[in-house]
């Protein structure tokens, strides 16, 4: 029986490795390094998403109270130095409200063409990978009405908000041998206050919190479902005895 | 306690009732692995309509606060995540065993006489239980809960004539809107549900009156012994509560591993575009249905279209359910009374096989886009499909069968 079973979880394991999003993916393309337990790496993303992306975009299914507990940041921290917007009246939001941005839907529509999507649950449908290198391969393009292109969505509305820290870069093509270009990699025309690799590192850590954003349950539902799983093997070690003595008398 | 038993009894068949199902209901005692999964169908049931309650108190039916209602459960509302995932986690789990439960019954020809009404009222649990999930996936109100419910609503209106108004009669209205998921959730919360429970007791009251079938696919009635008690039959309770207790143990391993460790089953189970909520303007690039319905879904899509009408594709697919019903008289069992696939032919076996290949690689092909291969694959297993309904009518009336033992082997 025991073989049996073996069997069918052999069966129904490989139903997992569907990759979510994917893309146009080349030499350049790196894969971030997600670690929900390295809350330092997640408060420095939190830093990030709030001053480079909160202006356009939103997180409107989140709650700053959740970030303040699950990061461990101090409530009146998370008001003075995250939260930015105001209620109708006013009066400055506080740690219940949502995580919304003063940017209205016409202004949005206005200015990118169409409203900046939420980001909330975006690690979960496009993928980490997605976000990382997505973030990482905004190129000049001149032609372009925001003076740059992405590898990974070409012809993006957005601009390269992250400028100030990555600087500008352009990629260097690769010939294969079928004479088709594509990029290898990339080359910075003006360095920016960061290095290249304190660069990833930043995007890393921006890429950690959009995961924790996306699922904030993931933050302990393995550390639950470890200790539910001892107590079933427990429970089927009781059962399975229980069930030998009865059966005893079967033949 | 006797005292207050024999009230109840004088005004309620209690204690007929637990001799009837379960202290003195004699089931044969050469049960396989193959036998766990009725019981946990029915344990399934359960967990999805406690979790299905309380995730009725927070979600919000209605196409603008649907989406951000499953959100605030997964973050606001306590152990609300835990919920959902049980939920979500439970609907394809329901799928994995019911289709296992009707496995086993192919495997020992439970369907056979005298079974044929409780196999017929299974078919029957698996519509239910198939439109029941189709229907919830609508509620989450994402990418793919929407388009997916567009294109199967859609394939109503490929049938002639009356097609399009009976698309619109669904939808109450011209496209999917929140005039579908209202009517969707009160559906999905209580008409299903319902109906599902009603075919459940049916399905056991049918099988208590007939009694089970067994790997060896004796009859176990045919001997009885001075007392009228069937020597291969032991009490279901307390042997087989105890036995299928560990099968229990085993299936919340599997299913809170699933649900702790990987919720969405990489893809699977939740689908990746379900966390963009419902545009009716973006049309995702690739559509596809849960894996639960893949393997219909790519029946539909190999039927090619005639006279610019997608009819024929819906019509195979309907038959490749409903010729489940036929079943009992496809095998037929006047020339070949032997049940079990152990003391059938070869060919009875390699057309299980067969049928079991054919779904699998139908199953996978519904997750993919069509090319070209796939399409040739598409067609080459939907006709193995169909081939195991036919094979069976003819091999069961030439087959050279195995002697049944007259008592079960165990």
């Amino acid at each position: 029986m025991i073989k049996r079973i073996a069997l069918i979880a052999a069966l129904l394991f490989p139903l997992s490795g569907f990759a979510a999003g994917g893309g146009a993916q080349g030499a350049y393309w790196e894969q971030p390094n997600v670690n929900l337990g390295n809350e330092a790496s997640l408060q420095r993303g939190a830093q990030l998403f709030v001053n480079y992306c909160m202006g356009c975009h939103t997180a409107k299914y989140h709650r700053w109270m959740h970030v303040s507990e699950d990061l461990d940041i101090p409530a009146d921290v998370v008001e003075e130095n995250l939260i930015w917007t105001t209620d109708k009246t006013g009066k400055k939001d506080g740690v219940g409200s949502l995580m919304t941005n003063a940017m209205t839907k016409e202004y949005g529509e206005d200015v990118f063409g169409k409203q900046p999507p939420d980001l909330t649950l975006t690690a979960r449908s496009r993928g980490p990978g997605w976000i990382y290198n997505y973030l990482r391969t905004f190129y000049v393009e001149e032609s372009s009405p925001t003076g740059v292109n992405n590898v990974v969505l070409a012809g993006a509305s957005m601009p390269h908000v992250l400028w100030e820290l990555q600087g500008f870069q352009r990629p260097v093509y690769a010939e294969d041998e079928h004479g088709g270009k594509h990029i290898e990699s990339f080359e910075l025309v003006q360095e920016g206050s960061m290095s290249p690799d304190e660069f990833d590192r930043a995007m890393n850590d921006l890429v950690n919190f959009m995961v924790y954003l996306g699922e904030p349950a993931r933050m302990d539902r393995t550390a639950i479902g470890g200790w539910v799983l001892l107590f079933l093997v427990v429970f089927l070690g009781f059962a399975y005895v229980l069930k030998k003595e009865y059966w005893k008398d079967v033949h | 306690m006797g005292k207050v038993l024999a009230w109840v009894d004088d005004r309620f068949p209690l204690t007929k009732m637990m001799r009837e199902h379960l202290t003195e209901y004699y089931a044969p005692k050469n049960f396989n692995f193959w036998y766990y999964f009725g019981s946990l169908a029915l344990l399934v049931l359960v967990l999805q309509i406690v979790t299905g309650i309380f995730l009725t108190m927070h979600y919000q039916p209605s196409a603008e606060e649907a989406f951000a209602s499953v959100e605030y459960i997964m973050r606001d509302v306590e152990w609300g995540w835990l919920i959902r995932y049980m939920h979500s986690t439970g609907a394809s789990m329901f799928f994995i065993v019911i289709y296992l439960h009707m496995f086993r019954a192919l495997l020992y020809g439970s369907y056979k006489k005298p079974r044929e009404l409780i196999w017929i009222f299974g078919v029957l649990i698996l519509l239910v239980l198939m439109g029941e999930a189709f229907m919830g996936y609508l509620l989450p109100w994402g990418q793919m809960s929407f388009w997916g419910a567009q294109v199967i609503i859609s394939l109503f209106s490929t049938i002639p004539w009356i097609g399009p108004d009976l698309a619109q009669w669904i939808r109450g209205d011209y496209v999917i809107s929140g005039a579908t998921l209202n009517r969707f959730f009160a559906l999905h919360v209580i008409a299903m549900p319902l109906i599902l429970l009603g075919l459940v007791v049916a399905h056991i009251l049918a099988l208590h009156e007939v009694g089970s079938n067994n790997p060896d696919g004796v009859e176990i009635k045919k001997n009885k012994d001075e007392s009228g008690k069937p020597k291969d039959g032991i009490p279901f309770h307390p042997y087989y509560t105890v036995k299928d207790l560990v099968g229990i143990a085993v299936f919340l391993i599997v299913f809170f591993t699933i649900v702790f460790f990987m919720p969405t089953m990489g893809g699977y189970f939740i689908e990746p575009p379900n966390f963009k909520p419902a545009d009716p303007l973006s049309t995702p690039a690739h559509i596809a249905p849960v894996w639960y319905f893949t393997p219909f879904y790519s029946i539909l899509r190999s039927v090619p279209s005639m006279y610019g009408s997608a009819f024929p594709g819906v019509i195979a697919m309907g038959l490749s359910i409903v010729l489940l019903f036929f079943l009992p008289w496809l095998d037929r069992v006047e020339n070949n009374p032997v049940k079990s696939t152990r003391y059938r032919s070869i060919w009875h076996k390699l057309l299980l096989a067969s049928f079991v290949v054919a779904l699998f690689v139908l199953g996978w092909l519904g997750t993919q886009p069509v090319t070209e291969l796939n399409k040739i694959l598409g067609r080459t297993f939907t006709v193995v499909y169909f081939g195991f309904f036919v094979g069976l009518y003819l091999v069961s009336r030439f087959e050279k069968t195995k002697p049944v033992p007259e008592r079960v082997t165990h």
